[in-house]
């Protein structure tokens, strides 16, 4: 049993970060092409599911690791071999101390829903995040181009730059929560939305997110990369699988970026106003609205997919996929909803209360996750890029002092509160 | 198995194997046809002129300096604001306040040096 | 309009007595031709002393004339312009075969630096005291001159293979102060011909420390493809096609500059319908130019979604223009005396829908950039140009508009009865990159405002001129009188031939001026064709606005110039 739930705590967050990898670039081309007024991609297919233009990401997949593997002449075999192994590594590993739901008591044991609680929680995720700089510059360096040295150079300044206000805003949540465990920062902040540290900590927050934008290299911040200037930056010279990785993990970046700003600044777990204890005790009730609204919702998909259908349109498999999406849909809203109607509301015993209240905040934390790694791309198709100097003075110049403000702020408040109070 | 670190050690072997087998599959399944052209560094399609390793500003070294002096400083606030409501509860909230305002002013003044010695001018 | 232009020559005749050598007025140019010993002080009183000075050099270029022969062997042909009253004046200096030298007069005008390199490269006639005389359009090793009428068309050369350090060679003779140090060894990067930014093959060599670009270079010629030697081998009907690939954002616009600069040799005027049409697919065509210049600088500066909302717009254009043409981007409609074809009732509305889409794509770009910070930040103060600087180097159209210039060919020296619309000429004030962008915005509102003016008032009447000496005889007539037959056999197997003489006819282009400068010698081909495109001045400045700044603002600030290498490397 212990060796069984060591082994998911493992495998679960770095399988949930790789496979939101490929939703993330789904996001990013169906989100980018709404936004421009265009389709996206919606023409790979396999029997004619196109899952709205997933499937293309499996033949990105399938097309980057039959390529040519090119390592050109005169660079540094070792370092620009390890460099993107170096950038997947760090992506998949920041999430370990990211609590995906409340700790839950199995017997005699209190299992965390987390790779592992550090109590220096924070502490390792800018330990780890900081590795990124390496694998950007090695990459860089090691290349033998002058467009990835600079892409590389770039890259590494602005992220130490970045990560100094990143670490300065994280010591206001420290200051408010007594630990640097994150599953304490999220406990800390309780259910009520007005606890959550974006209320708490708004300076901290905002400099918080437009940091992480500069850590993950995204726009405006993507000099690194930077296509107009400086080609393709410090992977111009990648290709292949190599080249793959170096795009997952920007995209595993970007979910661990959201992760982090869920966990820390929104409560993380948390659903808005409802203890777990509320949600255990309150189970049955809960999951009986959960089911009647989740089955109206694929009820309206359902109907909605079926009245797509049209023989004809396309003249090959693709035909039916509104089929093979909109009857199950229908047929799953008829059962969920008809045996809420007749048999429910359900009595649940102590193990289903249990699942139920994990499993409904750990949907609250993904629903808050999306969200802001949504942002990432949406930010991405509306603003231009800075200018290298103009980066750094907006770091180090406008960030730091305010982050620096910050800590400030929220010690007076606190030793304000603290005599008010005593 | 209840040490947390265990569980990390095992999630760092699971990242670098994930990472380390997409390469080598790739690099198995990869055609490899190299010729004198692909090989050659790209610059625009022009034979790139000296090499790039030799020659960056000293700019970005001076950004990595100021960066590790600031980052010090980071790092002794952490432990700082951790025990801070501690102390507060003792009692002794202003004076672990006011201790760390001189510190932090102390390092303050050191980025309007830098500042004033015009190493945070990028242009 | 002739009492001034006596005037000028009279008072060049009485400052140079013995250096004029003749001068008349033809086609309404007025032209002198001066020796060349003293061309520096004669160029120079015309550009300082005389009322109306002539502050700029519109274009500056070379003609072979050894295959007639009562003249000297080459001529470089000066065409000055007064932005004050708008007059223009040529100044002609022929040169003996034996001695084919002339002094540069880069220190009158910075344009005449790349000028003169480019008639130096075509015509191997030497510029005494130019700053960096080499050749611009042809490869360093090209042998043999290819304007040279004694050049044949069809010699082929290989480019050597062997790199040149562009950078080194180009900055030998130009001067720069030694005083601000680098604090270690500068790198020399490639920016083109083959990058994302560089929209065409145009190329800079830049000398970098940090992000700095302390020294840049441009190098063209990627993309030349000997249209003026072509052209000299073809018809003048025969030309129009060629035009389409000057400036292939706005072809429409190339093969009217053309047309009338050949109208003008004719001496002839078009169909009242035929001009419409005209202004209506010259304004088309300018609208559909910025939005491609607007959208690849904002992509440039990494906002990609404004480049879709601008192409969409320009799809309607160009569904349009399809329509009409019957092509997209290479449309060859105009005709020598009219237009291929008429503009009909469903192409109109087709605009009316087009314009609707462009309506809200100005808007939403706007709205996303016009006040964006970022977006200010980067072009805000960003590759300023003088007022001064940019009619020294011959800038026109929106760049010199965006430094103060009101300056603007269809107002000033208004043709196809532009004086009768009514449109504003936008002018930007400092003459940085947010400016020549803002003043593109602006103009792409006045262009469809044009077009709508035109669109009402647009005449009925005939669409070709009835000249059975240009026009085509119609089908009918052809088969049914001995007349028509006859016509349409001298125009087909002979083509039209203009009369001998020169003119500079010149037309407001989306980038700026578009010179075409026309020598007949009477029969069916031109026998010189000399296209002044608007952005080689601009490609000639580039390489001083963009020293000083960093990598991101060279891709902005040639960006902003909208360089097209069709029209660049001709």
């Amino acid at each position: 049993m212990d060796i069984l739930i060591f082994i998911l705590k493992i495998v679960i967050p770095p399988v949930l970060v790789l496979n939101f990898i490929p939703l993330m670039i789904w996001f990013e081309r169906k989100g980018s092409a709404y936004i421009q007024e265009r389709r996206g991609p919606n023409r790979a297919h396999i029997l004619g599911i196109r899952l709205g233009g997933i499937i293309h990401n499996f033949a990105d997949v399938i097309k980057l690791i039959t390529k040519e593997d090119i390592i050109p002449a005169n660079v540094n075999r070792l370092y620009f071999i390890g460099a993107p192994l170096i950038a997947i590594f760090v992506g998949i590993v920041t999430i370990a101390v990211v609590p995906l739901a409340d700790s839950v008591q199995i017997g005699e044991k209190l299992v965390h829903i987390q790779v592992a609680d550090l109590n220096v929680g924070i502490l390792y995720v800018f330990a780890i995040s900081s590795l990124g700089v390496y694998s950007v510059l090695l990459a860089g360096w090691s290349s033998n181009n002058k467009y990835s040295l600079l892409g590389g150079l770039r890259a590494a300044s602005q992220m130490v730059s970045y990560e100094l206000a990143l670490g300065l805003t994280v010591v206001g949540l420290f200051m408010l929560a007594e630990s640097a465990s994150v599953s304490e920062i999220v406990r800390h902040q309780g259910p009520h939305v007005l606890h959550w540290n974006f209320v708490q900590q708004p300076l901290a927050f905002i400099i918080f997110w437009i940091a992480v934008f500069a850590e993950t290299n995204r726009t405006p911040f993507d000099l690194p990369e930077g296509e107009s200037e400086i080609v393709a930056g410090y992977h111009t010279e990648y290709s292949s699988m190599k080249f793959a990785l170096f795009f997952m993990a920007e995209y595993a970046h970007m979910v661990v970026a959201a992760a982090l700003i869920t966990a820390l600044f929104f409560g993380g777990w948390q659903v808005p106003f409802l203890t777990t204890l509320d949600l255990k005790t309150q189970a049955p009730f809960y999951l009986y609205v959960t089911v009647l609204t989740v089955s109206f919702i694929a009820l309206f998909f359902g109907l909605l997919l079926l009245s797509q259908f049209k023989k004809g349109k396309y003249r090959d498999a693709r035909d039916y996929e509104v089929l093979v999406f909109g009857i199950p849909l229908f047929l799953l809203a008829l059962a969920g909803g008809g045996s809420a109607i007749f048999t429910g509301p359900w009595a649940l015993p102590e193990w289903g209360r249990v699942l139920f209240a994990a499993l409904v905040q750990a949907t609250s934390f993904g629903i808050k996750m999306t969200f802001f790694a949504f942002f990432f791309i949406w930010i991405r198709w509306t603003l231009p890029r800075f200018r290298y100097d103009q980066v750094m003075n907006f770091g180090w110049k406008g960030m730091l002092p305010l982050a620096l403000l910050n800590i400030v702020v929220t010690g007076v408040v606190l030793l304000w509160k603290g005599n008010h109070h005593g | 198995m209840n040490n947390p670190y265990l569980a990390i050690f095992c999630l760092f072997l699971f990242a670098l194997l994930l990472g380390v087998g997409f390469v080598i599959i790739s690099h198995f399944i990869g055609q490899k046809r190299p010729s004198t052209a692909k090989m050659m560094p790209y610059e625009c399609g022009i034979d790139p002129l000296g090499a790039p390793r030799a020659e960056f500003s000293v700019k970005f070294f001076l950004v990595a300096m100021i960066f590790i002096v600031f980052d010090v400083e980071v790092a002794f606030l952490f432990p700082w604001a951790v025990l801070f409501k501690g102390f507060m509860k003792a009692g002794l909230g202003g004076f672990v306040f006011a201790e760390m305002m001189i510190f932090m002013g102390i390092l303050l003044m050191g980025l309007i040096y830098v500042y004033g010695k015009k190493a945070l001018k990028w242009e | 309009m002739n009492m001034p232009h006596n005037n000028i020559t009279k008072t060049l005749i009485e400052k140079f007595p013995a250096d004029v050598i003749e001068s008349h007025e033809a086609y309404g140019d007025t032209t002198v031709i001066v020796k060349k010993g003293r061309i520096t002080d004669i160029l120079r009183f015309l550009k300082e002393e005389i009322q109306p000075s002539f502050e700029m050099l519109i274009d500056l270029c070379g003609v072979d004339y050894l295959q007639w022969k009562d003249s000297a062997r080459f001529e470089v042909v000066y065409h000055l312009l007064s932005l004050k009253t708008h007059d223009r004046v040529r100044v002609r200096a022929p040169l003996s075969e034996e001695d084919p030298t002339i002094d540069s007069v880069s220190p009158l005008w910075k344009a005449a630096d790349w000028y003169e390199r480019e008639v130096f490269d075509m015509f191997g006639i030497i510029f005494h005291r130019h700053p960096n005389l080499k050749r611009i359009l042809m490869f360093e090793g090209f042998e043999g001159h290819p304007l040279r009428k004694d050049y044949p068309a069809e010699k082929r050369q290989q480019i050597p293979t062997a790199e040149i350090d562009l950078l080194h060679l180009s900055l030998q003779n130009r001067h720069f102060s030694e005083t601000d140090h680098l604090p270690t060894r500068s790198m020399i990067l490639n920016i083109g011909p083959s990058h994302p930014a560089m929209h065409g093959a145009l190329r800079y060599q830049v000398e970098l420390d940090g992000e700095t670009i302390h020294r840049a270079v441009a190098e063209i010629g990627y993309l030349h493809r000997a249209f003026e030697k072509h052209s000299e081998s073809s018809t003048y009907t025969q030309v129009i096609p060629y035009t389409d690939r000057l400036n292939y954002l706005s072809s429409m616009m190339n093969n009217v500059g053309f047309a009338h600069a050949v109208e003008k040799i004719l001496g002839v005027e078009i169909p009242p319908r035929a001009k419409m049409i005209r202004v209506i697919v010259c304004e088309l065509s300018r609208i559909m130019d910025h939005l491609v210049c607007l959208a690849a600088a904002f992509v440039d500066l990494g906002a990609l979604t404004n480049f879709w909302y601008f192409f969409d717009a320009r799809e309607k254009i160009y569904d349009c223009t399809e329509k009409l043409a019957g092509a997209r981007l290479t449309t060859n409609y105009t005709r020598i005396g009219g237009v291929w074809r008429d503009i009909s009732p469903d192409i109109i509305t087709g605009i009316h829908k087009a314009f609707k889409v462009l309506d809200k794509a100005i808007l939403d770009v706007s709205r996303l950039l016009e006040r964006n910070r970022i977006f200010i930040d980067r072009t805000r103060n960003v590759g300023i140009i003088s007022k001064e600087d940019a009619v020294s180097y011959g800038y026109t159209g929106p760049c010199l508009r965006a430094c103060g210039v009101p300056y603007d060919i269809r107002k000033d020296q208004p043709y196809y009865d532009y004086d009768r619309f009514d449109f504003d000429v936008p002018v930007g004030s400092r003459g940085d990159v947010n400016d020549r962008l803002m003043v593109r915005f602006e103009e792409m509102r006045q262009s469809a405002k044009i077009i709508q003016q035109a669109l009402t008032r647009l005449p009925p009447g005939p669409i070709m001129i009835e000249d059975p000496k240009i026009a085509l005889p119609a089908k009918s007539n052809v088969y049914g009188s001995i007349e028509g037959l006859m016509n349409h056999f001298m125009i087909v197997t002979q083509g039209i031939c203009p009369p001998k003489g020169e003119v500079y006819s010149a037309t407001e282009a989306a980038n700026g001026e578009l010179g075409f400068y026309i020598v007949s010698d009477g029969g069916p081909r031109p026998y010189r064709v000399r296209c002044r495109p608007p952005c080689f001045p601009l490609t000639a400045s580039s390489e001083r606005l963009v020293e000083g700044g960093m990598i991101a603002d060279l891709i902005a600030i040639v960006g902003s110039l909208n360089i097209v290498v069709g029209e660049l490397d001709r």
